[in-house]
């Protein structure tokens, strides 16, 4: 699996694809409802529906990398930044440039850089997590009430017990609900991974320099929606587990 | 992996593309330049700036009002969750590809990613001012217009304004693939690599970096000039 995230999936042609393109034609060459391009074409859906397994894959790995590696990076910075509060406004800003830079235009600043493929197009995704996670963390960190940090270190806990027992578990809720939006967010831009030769569902979506099949936009977008919709439950799901005292708002 | 000198003179390439214009990368035409560059880059702000003023038109009243009256909690988050989750490049390919292409339906969905954080942000905002402050209002007699405008309104500035920049920043982004609706962008330097080149390219995505942060920065200030001379003193 490693080794086509590191190459790349597609043809390093730009979006692709013979590969892809060819077996596309010969695919619009089948029935009269394809070939007239209607709207939604159910035969067609059916019988194709295989061929949306890769990009699915390939979405999904973008997605979790990229919170993953967002997750962790803006666990970390606030975590530093609630330790030393002069760190918080220049982290803030920082990942705010981060999040404001369209992802599909830092594709192509990474380009001369990091080259064109996956690895680039999760690079940008991260960026684009960073503030979203940060925020809700810090914002959950400073929300524990000083009566209960005070009362932790009155039994004897130390700065970093008081952390990781009592400050990050009473932030998990809010922590959860950065997640959320961040993965939710995240899954709907890794269609513009295509653009970066990233892969992804996107590279059904724009197959060749055809963007006008409706049926594999129809499809393709329906996928990225379900997959977010999944992921939010899941992640809710995970927040009620974690944070069971606190019923995480919807 | 490029050699960190061998991006700089992309760099260099990008500068040159930008403010002299370059040959076209399918030969004999010049292309990039200072007026293309200008004209597209007007383009991608007036995109953006005319699918912002539909947001804000259809969403604040409903996100203002649902949120004074307490009502259409459900409606008004679910809208937020909802819209983070429509793939851009889905909606817009869609849009081009079962409605037709033109300046009137590429508004049109890029008004569909603007509507859902400033009708969230709207309601949240309004409804988090603190309900004895309304009581107070009430109390001094205002009518519930002017609990809204002198009141609600102003509380819920930061919040109201949180909205209308994710909004933007998810306009202007997807203004960025506009040229495959049919409306020549910034992005179209970005798209049409055949045409311009990697030096194009990598332009245009230096532009449409640069106007994101610009707009950000601007609604920054708007922010800062809308929130109440009160409130800033408290905000440090």
């Amino acid at each position: 699996m490693s080794s086509w995230v590191a190459d790349g999936w597609l043809a390093d042609g730009w979006l692709a694809g013979a590969a892809v393109s060819s077996d596309f034609f010969r695919d619009r060459s089948g029935g009269g409802c394809i070939q007239e391009n209607k709207l939604f074409c159910p035969d067609w859906a059916i019988n194709n529906l295989d061929r949306y397994s890769d990009p699915t894959l390939q979405h999904l790995v973008l997605v979790v990398s990229a919170v993953a590696a967002g997750f962790v990076i803006a666990f970390s910075l606030a975590v530093l930044a609630h330790r030393h509060r002069f760190l918080s406004s220049p982290f803030l800003a920082a990942t705010g440039v981060l999040y404001t830079i369209p992802s599909i235009s830092f594709f192509f600043l990474l380009l001369p850089i990091t080259g064109r493929g996956a690895v680039t197009a999760i690079i940008a995704l991260t960026a684009f997590t960073l503030q979203i996670i940060f925020r809700n963390m810090t914002t959950g960190l400073r929300n524990v009430p000083p009566e209960v940090t005070e009362a932790a270190r009155g039994v004897g806990l130390t700065a970093t017990q008081v952390l990781w027992k009592v400050e990050i578990p009473l932030a998990m809720p809010e922590i959860i609900a950065g997640l959320r939006i961040a993965t939710v967010s995240t899954v709907a831009l890794a269609t513009l991974a295509v653009f970066a030769n990233g892969g992804g569902l996107g590279a059904e979506i724009v197959t060749g320099s055809n963007i006008t099949f409706k049926t594999g936009i129809i499809i393709a977008g329906s996928i990225a929606i379900l997959m977010a919709i999944v992921f939010d439950a899941l992640l809710l799901l995970t927040g009620r587990l974690l944070a069971p005292w606190k019923r995480v708002a919807l | 992996m490029g050699l960190p000198l061998g991006a700089l003179g992309l760099f260099g390439e990008a500068f040159q593309f930008v403010f002299q214009g370059r040959e076209a990368a399918t030969g004999g035409v010049t292309v990039g330049g200072l007026d293309q560059v200008l004209e597209l880059a007007a383009k991608q702000l007036e995109v953006t700036l005319l699918a912002l003023l539909v947001s804000l038109v259809l969403a604040l009243p409903v996100g203002v009002l649902l949120g004074h009256y307490g009502k259409g909690e459900f409606v008004a988050v679910s809208a937020g969750n909802a819209g983070r989750a429509i793939p851009e490049l889905a909606l817009i390919a869609l849009m081009a590809a079962a409605v037709g292409v033109g300046l009137f339906n590429l508004v049109v969905a890029l008004a569909i990613l603007g509507i859902p954080p400033i009708l969230t942000n709207a309601f949240v905002g309004i409804r988090q001012v603190d309900q004895v402050s309304v009581e107070a209002a009430r109390g001094m007699g205002m009518t519930d217009r002017e609990i809204i405008t002198k009141v609600e309104l102003p509380l819920a500035v930061p919040t109201i304004m949180g909205g209308v920049r994710t909004s933007a920043i998810n306009i202007i982004a997807t203004a960025t693939i506009a040229p495959l609706a049919g409306i020549l962008t910034l992005g179209d330097f970005i798209i049409s690599r055949n045409v311009y080149g990697d030096a194009g390219v990598l332009a245009g995505a230096i532009l449409v970096a640069l106007m994101a942060l610009a707009l950000e920065l601007t609604l920054a200030g708007i922010q800062w000039k809308l929130t109440s001379p009160g409130l800033k003193i408290q905000r440090t």
